[in-house]
């Protein structure tokens, strides 16, 4: 059953279309990647889909519910969470205070300690440097607890904007690898991401999005192995 | 003696000022503007405790119906004319604001005159200790004051909604992203500033009884600039800096050689704190977006 349904989504700043009426589904339980490159209309789907962006024409139909003029913070309740670009982390609180606002949605109670120890464990990192102002943080660090947060409102989706952007070859694999680790604990990922080998490799099905519309899709596999996506994102 | 009486009398001032600034401060930090009529809701706030008091001679019950009459006001204002505006330019959103204080001053004008109205709040007297004679409103005005300043911190540190306008003034989007009605958020700051200019109203009659429509327009400029020189959008800021141009102005009307000159001094120091840390004495670097 498909948990997310983007019907002809069309988005304009002014007068300039970015998006021109792309279609594109997520199954439940799926790892689902839009690649694209700079400018294709990445951050403007993930912005558009979770209500932060008014859409011109399309629908959105998420987890049954029609929420294609839904404010962000009412989608944000049922259960659908994004890592934006950049992060944005708020970076004068300190990481446990992110966290903290990302459970914002839930009450404060027994399940709110598990799902923080749960954070905590899931990324050590954030564990050491609970105290610590988000500001201070390395990228990478930023990146986890950017994560962390957006776990914290335990999503049924998980939507993940370029989340390997600007960090070191390591790093990148252990974000890749932690991103398969949430989608086998059972939450739903929907990614954007530049690099397409890693993304592809992770991804159940993946659509490649060009200047604003979808000119191919199929599984992982099928696209890692396509000549367009090959020549284009792959470096030949 | 003397010394610490005018002290007293400055906190006490200031502490009025802080409340006014706080609202600017807030408002600014969260909705990202001046709300340029702010100080008329002070106004606002006077004649409705003139109204309630003429009713009933009661200056708590006064005081009730300008805190709910002000806050209903100052919520409506965001809604009708401020929030239709989001995302619009700065300066269109200033030149509103100005544009709803002369609405506030001139409705003020043609429903009472222009003829200033007297509003005795109550015969308070002067409190007598070690020595020291101070008017009784100067201590019921720091103390309401220290008292809502402190539940104020505490409610932004310790509340969901607290913590939520500390997240919408940092990035509105991602507190969105957070689950956070951003526009209720800023709704409830324009609340809490519009009840905390009606309080500024109370203690601004209990120290002199005359009432125009333009009682709020210096003591806003002047706690807007306190604002500013405590670091505009923090809130311990608005109250330093609020107890900070009281405590001068206090000082500076003993001294009759530049008595006549405190208002210039006030601003001077707004210019001079700037010039040494342009973003106020507790203000934050706003860190570069990427
Ligand atoms: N706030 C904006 N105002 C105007 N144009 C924008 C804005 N944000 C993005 N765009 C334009 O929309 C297109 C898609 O941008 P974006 O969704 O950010 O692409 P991607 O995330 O794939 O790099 C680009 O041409 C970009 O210049
Ligand atoms: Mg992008």
């Amino acid at each position: 059953m498909a948990l997310l349904e983007v019907k002809d989504l069309s988005v304009y700043y002014g007068v300039i279309q970015a998006l021109k009426g792309i279609s594109f589904e997520v199954n439940e339980g799926e790892i689902v990647t839009l690649i694209g490159a700079n400018g294709a209309g990445k951050t403007t789907t993930m912005q558009s889909v979770i209500g932060l962006i008014p859409s011109r024409s399309g629908s959105v139909i998420y987890d049954g519910h029609d929420i294609t003029k839904t404010p962000c913070h009412k989608i944000v309740h049922l259960g659908m969470s994004q890592v934006p670009e950049g992060r944005r982390v708020f970076q004068e609180l300190t990481v446990y205070e992110n966290l903290v606002m990302g459970a914002y949605t839930k009450k404060r109670d027994a399940a709110f300690k598990e799902d923080i120890e749960k954070i905590y464990t899931r990324f050590p990192r954030l564990a050491e440097r609970k105290n610590q102002i988000a500001g201070t943080l390395s990228g990478g660090e930023q990146q986890m607890l950017a994560m962390g947060r957006a776990l914290m409102s335990k999503p049924k989706l998980l939507m993940l904007d370029e989340p390997s952007m600007g960090l070191s070859p390591l790093l990148v694999d252990k974000v890749f690898e932690i991103i398969k680790d949430i989608n086998r604990d059972g939450t739903t990922i929907l990614l954007v991401e530049q690099n397409a080998g890693k993304s592809l490799a992770i991804s159940d099905r993946a659509y490649v999005l060009e200047t604003g519309s979808i000119v191919l899709s199929g599984t992982g596999d099928e696209l890692a192995a396509s000549d367009e996506v090959k020549k284009a994102y792959l470096g030949g | 003696m003397k010394f610490i009486e005018t002290l007293i009398n400055g906190l006490s001032m200031g502490s009025t000022y802080a409340m006014i600034s706080l609202g600017y401060t807030m408002v600014y930090g969260i909705a990202k503007m001046l709300n340029f009529a702010h100080g008329d809701i002070i106004m606002v706030g006077g004649y409705t405790i003139f109204i309630t008091m003429s009713l009933s001679g009661n200056p708590i019950l006064g005081l009730l119906a300008a805190v709910i009459f002000c806050v209903a006001l100052g919520v409506t204002i965001e809604k009708i004319a401020y929030k239709p505006l989001r995302g619009a330019s700065p300066l269109a959103v200033l030149i509103t604001a100005i544009g709803v204080s002369y609405l506030l001053q001139s409705t003020a004008q043609i429903i009472f005159g222009s003829a200033p109205k007297m509003v005795n709040i109550a015969n308070l007297g002067n409190v007598k200790f070690a020595g020291l004679n101070i008017p009784l409103y100067t201590l019921i005005t720091l103390g309401c004051s220290m008292v809502i300043m402190i539940v104020l911190s505490l409610f932004v540190k310790y509340t969901k909604t607290g913590r939520a306008m500390i997240a919408v003034s940092e990035d509105k989007g991602a507190a969105q992203l957070m689950g956070i009605n951003v526009n209720g958020i800023i709704m409830i700051t324009f609340a809490i500033g519009s009840a905390l200019a009606a309080f500024a109203g109370l203690f601004m009659l209990m120290k002199s009884p005359s009432l125009t429509n333009t009682l709020g327009a210096m003591p806003g400029i002047k706690a807007f600039t306190a604002a500013v020189i405590g670091g505009i959008g923090s809130i311990p800021g608005a109250m330093v800096g609020g107890l900070l141009i009281g405590v001068v102005e206090a000082v500076s009307l003993t001294i009759p050689v530049i008595a006549p000159y405190t208002d210039a001094i006030e601003f001077l120091i707004l210019i001079v704190i700037l010039l040494v840390r342009p973003t106020g004495i507790l203000g934050k670097k706003r860190r570069e977006k990427v």
